[in-house]
């Protein structure tokens, strides 16, 4: 029995974010990236040639020249170029998984509603900060009824580039809505704090949920523990800094209690430096997905 | 774009509502909020800054809920205040231009986008909006002893470039000694001076912010922040009465009725206070490690749940190079000194 031929996929957007998942996509058993595609000629361009993939600056009218099509491109552009682009990907027959804050698609996160979005022809996801907080809202809501979740992401400055910086709400607002929608928190906050100190520091994430009078603390423990391994399949820097800190109901929190939730992702050092795991993150996401719909798109041709 | 009038040499903005919600633990009412207004604007207060201390849309788990939607604190100030303009804080990151927006609708005239000393490229969006609002505006660059002169000037430039009509040498941590308070006070005048004002905003962890903003009154700062009765984050802010009495011997006009301001400290602001902030061994301790002001009663608590000792937990702070708004590590802090404690 031979291996199934690997799903064609192409990464739009050259930088260091495409240049990461490329990286990361170059060990998937199910992807073969074939094309790697900028509008100018970059050194993200010249990489991606260095590793033999057949790179382009002729933006996306190049790529949909190409014969055969890939079936996968993952986007890690800009809002506005995803936009421009989501259309003509769909037309071409082309899955599309978008790093950039567009959110044309359902927000997914690989490890709490990705089966449901299998033949979504786009999907988002989300942000960093959602990326690592929002398996932990669901592995917490999935035990307990969640009236609120907040989450802190506490990201070194390097790592912050223009785009996030000069719209810094749009990290919290999308944020705070997928802890609602895809977390299942009825509702959702979130907080992204800039640390310039150096050397830079690891990514820390905080989440703090709300638990009725009455929780199964043991419970709602042993499905943090689990989901943290889960999120490990993909992001094997993914780590509990302690143990989930479970607070009693307390008036000043309008008789709830909490649990409190801290963690840290370290990247895995593949093009981005081992601090940035907010990048990390998003990239490691980002080629989950496209294991899972390669995956699909695989067994559905069987 | 220009700044606005300054009527007297030095214009004094009064954050007990503000700063003071720290050490209140954001439990301020709509009584208490009318009452201090009323005071501060019969004194002459020209700018009374009411909001959660962590700015707007700071109730929350991380730093605390407010008793009191900020809101309705807000709109009771505008009631009150005859003469004063209302400021709000907003942190970006916390607060968002929708929380600004439904804050000029509640009555503020004034917004400070506060940022820590190197990110200020993220407030251009928040200033851009309250300049549309038709806002005031001023910058706060916040633990301004974080990062040299020459460096805090440049990101006062991205803030006046992006609307800014008054960027703040914001010494969070009440960790700036004189001389590092005049140079950052004159590295900014020397960049922005020509178009825009330039603030300074005290705390007393080390006993210096009345001391410092008597220089920055010397060399050209002319927007300063104080606190009836110190009420503020850490050991609180420069007092609002100190303030109006130091600089009437000085012969700086500001306005103020020194008397009046007395009366207000000690009538009106004193019987609500939880705690008279004073210079203790944890306050202290934040400015000489150069921690967060508003880090003092989560630490505090972290230190009563953990049991591990208060100071401990804050120069860990200041050893990780902690920045404003990073409140949930100090349990993470206080649960790894536990566990050293443990492992002895």
């Amino acid at each position: 029995m031979t291996a199934p031929a690997k799903v064609p996929a192409a990464i739009v957007g050259p930088g260091n974010i495409g240049t990461d998942l490329l990286a990361k996509l170059a060990r998937s058993a199910r992807i073969e990236v074939t094309a790697m595609v900028g509008v100018v000629e970059s050194e993200g361009l010249d990489r991606a040639r260095a590793m033999g993939v057949p790179a382009s600056a002729e933006g996306v009218d190049w790529l949909l020249r190409q014969d055969p099509l890939p079936r996968i491109v993952f986007e890690a552009t800009s809002a506005k170029a995803h936009q421009a682009n989501a259309p003509r990907y769909a037309e071409a027959g082309i899955r599309a998984i978008d790093l950039t804050p567009a959110h044309l698609g359902p927000m997914v996160c690989p490890a709490v509603n990705m089966p449901h979005h299998l033949d979504a022809p786009n999907v988002n996801m989300i942000t960093c900060g959602g990326q690592a907080t929002i398996p932990i809202v669901a592995a917490v809501s999935r035990d307990a009824p969640v009236a609120y979740a907040e989450i802190v992401a506490s990201a070194a400055s390097r790592s912050a580039g223009p785009g996030t910086r000069a719209n810094i709400d749009e990290f919290t607002q999308t944020t705070a809505r997928a802890v609602e929608e895809v977390g299942g928190a009825e509702r959702g906050k979130a907080i992204i704090i800039l640390n310039p100190v150096e050397p830079p520091m690891i990514m820390r994430d905080t989440v703090f949920c709300s638990l009725p009078e009455g929780a199964d603390t043991d419970a709602v423990g042993a499905s943090i523990h689990a989901m943290v391994e889960r999120v490990q399949q993909y992001v094997p820097g993914y780590t509990l800094r302690a143990e989930p800190q479970f607070d009693p109901p307390s008036e000043k929190w309008g008789g709830c209690g909490r649990v409190a939730v801290f963690l840290e992702v370290k990247g895995n050092g593949d093009f981005l430096p081992e601090y940035a795991g907010n990048l990390d993150i998003m990239t490691a996401a980002a080629a989950q997905v496209g294991e899972l719909v390669a995956a699909e798109m695989t067994e559905v041709a069987a | 774009m220009s700044r606005p009038e300054i009527r007297h040499d030095v214009r004094i903005t009064d954050t007990t509502l503000r700063d003071g919600s720290h050490a209140q633990a954001h439990q301020f009412t709509v009584e208490q909020v009318r009452d201090t207004v009323r005071a501060l604007d019969r004194a002459g207060v020209e700018v009374i800054e009411v909001t959660h201390g962590d700015g707007l849309g700071g109730s929350s788990f991380n730093y605390g809920f407010s008793h009191t939607n900020e809101l309705e604190l807000i709109a009771a100030a505008r009631e009150e205040a005859k003469q004063a303009r209302i400021a709000v804080l907003l942190v970006p990151g916390i607060g968002t231009v929708d929380d600004l927006r439904r804050a000029r609708d509640a009555g503020a005239d004034v917004v400070r986008v506060a940022t820590h000393c190197t990110e200020a490229d993220v407030s251009p969006q928040h200033f851009g909006v309250a300049r549309d609002l038709g806002m005031e505006t001023v910058g706060f660059l916040m633990m301004a002893h974080r990062t040299s002169p020459e460096d805090l000037a440049k990101q006062a430039r991205i803030m006046v470039d992006a609307g800014c009509q008054c960027p703040y040498v914001t010494d969070s941590a009440g960790a700036l000694l004189m001389h590092d308070a005049r140079a950052r006070f004159e590295a900014l005048i020397a960049e922005v001076g020509d178009e825009a004002w330039v603030g300074y905003h005290g705390h007393q962890n080390l006993s210096l912010g009345v001391a410092n903003s008597v220089i920055a009154a010397e060399v050209g700062v002319k927007e300063i922040d104080g606190s009836l009765c110190a009420l503020g984050a850490g050991s609180g802010n420069s007092p609002t009465e100190v303030l109006a009495a130091v600089f009437d011997r000085m012969g700086i006009e500001t306005g103020l009725d020194v008397t009046a301001l007395l009366d207000a400290a000690e009538d009106v602001v004193r019987p609500y206070l939880h705690r008279w902030p004073k210079m203790d061994r944890n306050a202290i301790t934040q400015g000489w490690a150069g921690v967060y002001s508003s880090f003092l009663l989560h630490a505090e608590h972290a230190g009563e749940r953990y049991k591990v000792p208060v100071p401990d937990i804050l120069r860990r702070c200041g050893e990780l190079g902690l920045v404003g708004g990073q409140e949930d590590m100090i349990i993470d802090i206080a649960l790894d000194l536990a566990r050293e404690r443990e492992q002895g």
